[in-house]
């Protein structure tokens, strides 16, 4: 994972340097020598492979532009002038400064890199970014370094005595270390502080380096490889720990947030809702319908899609309540008939109103992109947004119950309709009301599932069961039970899947069924049983 | 004890039943262009209505009897279809597309070298008959036992059945349990050295059906009429009560469970031949669903009124997705949600009414209009 990351950097940072290659030379003129320039446009790659390391020799600004230009492809030669161009946003740019001949695109030819050559390119941009006046961009600079230590010790450590900054100061150090480990005539103290240099670092390629220290026959280096790697892979594990928590936490929150609608709707109500899935597909749908109302403008839209959702889900579930539900009280099982009727209707409608396919939905700025929290470790900032956004929902549901009139309504009808009405409770319209809370919570599932998944008519089937089995597992009728059951089966399942590296996901569904299936005939009243005179029922 | 079995319903129903099938099998038999003739194709599809119809008759044994609402006997029926198929898939053998006498064709492609314990015997006819009844009886037996010993019931009850088909499901769908994964076990060739797709096969397989159904029926009958099915219909109505009587309820509720079970095997089973597939979307929870739901439009309870239903869903199934294949799911769907509210009892409870509402009119064909 951590490997993974270092190599993206490595690869993107070539892609940076890449995209502003204009700022340097557009506009000004850039004096070639004309045997640079000849074999720079030839067609032989050896002759270009001249040009090239004549160009890193000479080490100005320019030749850096030119190379990061040459790397990123948009160095282009007029077939009939053979002159130089740029290609920029707005057509290509004479290298010379002078304007250009109207060059169209047919007389163009790109000038072509081999890998060795693209390798090479990186390698002198990468130094050279070492030398950069930006801290922020020695430092990224430095990271790739690590995992492809391509430099003279010498130059290295000219490097780090010039060196302010502490991370990069740190980066370098370890690059010297694995310099040392590599060097078969490194001398024995070296060495030791070399291996003391290097207990959390994370390239498998360093590792390798110390494991074959371990082989030593001096039996302090051994033992201090020994400790190295140790050390690492506890480092790796416990990152790997953190990881594992995080992701559950993820998808416990997920299955919070479609359950919690579902604890209110069946849970207190008592009806088996199997439209709960449509819910939350029009939840999802809404941020769809916003982002295509306010095009460009996809953050606006998201946030505008959480209260919209609660009001189309919401007012979904009352016309389903007032229509059909309310003529089923008191018959549970046939609650699930009907409203498996009424999922296929909205099914069907998302597919005749929107389409059969899935509809796509952008990712906000602010959802998009990293959080880095150590120097190993970083999480997605749309996963820590979800479990954000998913507390904050169990919060204010938790809230409407307990502390709201209606809240207190609603306790009142599910324990005892009849004391409730008479007692001046409009019982039919708390009914109605609950159920809308419920649907609507559904919907605001739905604008957190937009982003996980396909948006589409079939969205809400695919979560149907897990909900269910969530709510039966901590508990009917238990908000907390509901919280519980969700973050500990989302945990569960993260903890599992790593059982099998091809499908542990389904292993670890599969398992979960069969879990939670022998949990219920242990405790058939779930996680947190309800007590008293709610229980009575 | 016959009369008792053979109550008027059932007499109606046998008698329909018999005239329909014979009808069926009958027009078969005739010249392709003739006014009567029913195509092979007509006779495989009402054949799968009938295994339908036997499954939705052991949903109604638990249902509608025992009052226990299971959300997975889907997965029975699917496990003895699997069991069937297992067989059929054995007699492929070098007709496939690899040609291999040993292995059935996505093993080879699965670079399999020898058959999965779990498949060995299969190919031998008795031997899948059996399995296919005695696997989901077997399973319904484990389940129904540790679920009704700790008395799990109600809606408790239906959310762990539906999570148990929808955990098999995920777990057909894995190539490595040696079942053909997402493609399920498909391709027969022949069914007891015949040639199963041949019109002759159709018919043979359709009158199976009937025949199996109608013992089903019967089988269920007996069940319904005798003293055990008196105490489940007490079970059914209060289960405390039955309890303290001093009946074992857990086990009245076991044995019939693990029967219906295996009577959604049988159904399975006999489902393989004539659809010529079976893969896991049969162990969806939502195929489950829609049987329960072909009960409750039928009417619970009374049997008759499972078989109704099966038939009056699928066939309405089969018709709305040709004549309005944009918008039947809207059908459908409104069908569920207008029966479930309007018709409480199902279909089947309109037939005592328009009893009543006829009845004057046949005693007044019978006896004359004395007042005319």
């Amino acid at each position: 994972m951590i490997r993974h990351y270092f190599r993206l950097l490595f690869m993107l940072l070539p892609l940076l340097w890449a995209a502003a290659p204009g700022s340097v030379l557009a506009g000004q003129g850039i004096y070639l020598p004309p045997e640079v320039k000849a074999s720079l446009s030839s067609l032989n790659v050896n002759e270009r492979s001249v040009a090239i390391a004549a160009l890193i020799q000479d080490n100005s600004e320019e030749a850096a532009a030119l190379l990061s230009a040459l790397q990123g492809g948009v160095l282009y030669v007029q077939r009939e002038e053979n002159e130089l161009y740029l290609q920029g946003p707005d057509g290509f740019t004479a290298l010379t400064g002078t304007e250009a001949v109207n060059p169209e695109r047919g007389r163009m030819r790109r000038v072509g890199t081999n890998i060795r050559q693209r390798d090479e390119i990186i390698r002198f941009l990468n130094i050279r970014s070492l030398k950069h006046p930006l801290a922020e961009t020695r430092r990224k600079a430095s990271a790739a370094l690590l995992t492809a230590p391509d430099i003279e010790p010498a130059t290295l450590r000219g490097l780090l005595a010039a060196e302010e900054d502490t991370v990069t100061r740190n980066n370098y150090t370890k690059i010297l270390a694995i310099k040392t480990l590599s060097d078969s005539g490194a001398g024995r103290a070296e060495l030791l502080a070399a291996l003391r240099e290097l207990t959390v670092l994370h390239t498998p390629e360093a590792q390798q380096l110390i494991r074959a220290r371990r082989a030593s026959s001096d039996p302090q280096i051994a033992q201090s490889a020994d400790r190295a790697l140790r050390q690492t892979e506890a480092t790796i594990q416990h990152i790997a720990l953190f990881e594992t928590i995080f992701f559950g936490l993820s998808l416990g929150s997920v299955l919070v947030l479609i359950a919690v609608g579902l604890a209110i709707t069946f849970g207190v109500m008592g009806v088996i809702n199997m439209a709960h899935g449509e819910m939350v597909m029009l939840g999802a749908y809404t941020v769809w319908g916003l982002q295509q109302l306010l095009p460009g403008q996809a953050d606006l839209a998201f946030v505008l899609a959480i209260p919209a959702a609660l009001l189309v889900a919401g007012a979904t579930g009352a016309l389903i309540e007032r229509t059909v539900i309310r003529f089923l009280y008191g018959r549970p099982l046939e609650t699930l008939l009907a409203t498996f009727g009424v999922s296929l209707i909205l099914q069907q409608l998302a597919r005749t109103l929107i389409s059969p396919m899935n509809r796509a939905v952008e990712t906000p700025a602010f959802m998009s992109g990293m959080w880095q929290i150590t120097e190993h470790f970083s999480i997605t900032c749309g996963r820590m947004y979800i479990i954000v956004f998913c507390l904050a929902v169990f919060a204010m549901i938790y809230l409407v119950m307990r502390h709201t009139r209606l809240g207190l309504s609603v306790r009142a009808v599910t324990q005892n309709r009849a004391m409730a009405r008479a007692v001046g409770v409009n019982s039919s319209r708390v009914d109605t009301l609950t159920f809308a809370l419920g649907s609507g919570v559904a919907g605001m599932a739905g604008v957190a599932l937009s982003q996980l998944t396909n948006v589409g008519p079939n969205l809400g089937q695919s979560y149907i069961v897990d909900s269910f089995m969530v709510v039966v597992f901590g508990g009917v009728g238990n908000l907390w039970g509901t919280l519980a059951g969700g973050l500990i089966i989302g945990m569960v399942n993260k903890f599992l899947e790593p059982i099998n590296p091809i499908n542990g996901a389904i292993l670890a569904k599969i398992l979960i069924m069969a879990g939670v299936i022998l949990f219920i005939q242990k405790h058939p009243r779930g996680l947190f049983p309800q007590k008293g005179r709610a229980a009575v029922q | 004890m016959l009369t008792r079995i053979f109550d008027r319903p059932t007499r109606i129903f046998f008698l329909c039943a018999l005239f329909f099938s014979a009808a069926v099998i009958i027009g078969a038999c005739f010249p392709p262009d003739g006014l009567w003739h029913v195509s092979p194709y007509t006779v495989s599809l009402l054949g799968k209505y009938l295994c339908y119809a036997i499954l939705a008759l052991s949903i109604d044994l638990v249902w509608g009897y025992l009052g226990i609402l299971s959300l997975g006997h889907g997965a029975f029926f699917a496990l003895g279809g699997y069991a069937f198929g297992m067989y059929l898939m054995r007699h492929i053998g070098t007709q496939g597309v690899y040609a291999s006498a040993e292995l059935p064709d996505f093993m080879v492609f699965l670079n399999w070298k020898e058959l999965p314990w779990y498949w060995q015997g299969s190919d031998m006819f008795v031997f899948a008959c059996l399995l296919a009844v005695l696997v989901p009886g077997l399973l319904a037996f484990i389940f129904g036992w540790t679920a009704f010993r700790s008395r799990v019931s109600g809606v408790y009850f239906s959310i762990i059945s539906q999570a148990m088909t929808y955990a098999l499901m995920l777990a057909f769908y894995l190539n490595e349990l040696g079942f053909g994964g997402n493609n399920g076990l498909t391709d027969f060739k022949t069914l007891l050295g015949f040639e199963i797709h041949s019109p002759t096969m159709t018919v043979a397989l359709f009158a199976l059906s009937s025949l199996a159904l109608l013992l089903t029926y019967f089988l269920c009958r007996l069940l319904a009429s005798s003293r055990l099915g008196l105490v489940c219909i007490a079970v059914r109505d209060n289960e405390e009560r039955i309890r303290f009587t001093g009946y074992r309820v857990e086990h009245i509720k076991l044995a019939v469970f693990t029967l219906s079970a295996m009577l959604a095997g049988i159904a399975g089973a006999l489902y393989v031949p004539q659809v010529g597939i079976i893969n896991p979307s049969v162990f969806s929870p939502l195929f489950s669903v829609e049987m329960v739901i072909c009960v409750a439009l039928g009417g619970r309870g009374l049997l008759y009124g499972a078989v109704l239903g099966a038939f009056v869903i699928n066939f309405a199934k089969s018709w709305l997705t040709t004549a309005l294949p944009d918008s039947w799911l809207f059908a459908l769907g409104a069908i569920f949600v207008l029966v479930t509210v309007l018709l409480p009892q199902g279909i089947a409870a309109l037939f005592p009414r328009a009893w009543t509402l006829l009845r004057p009119l046949g005693n007044r064909m019978k006896y004359g209009n004395k007042n005319a």
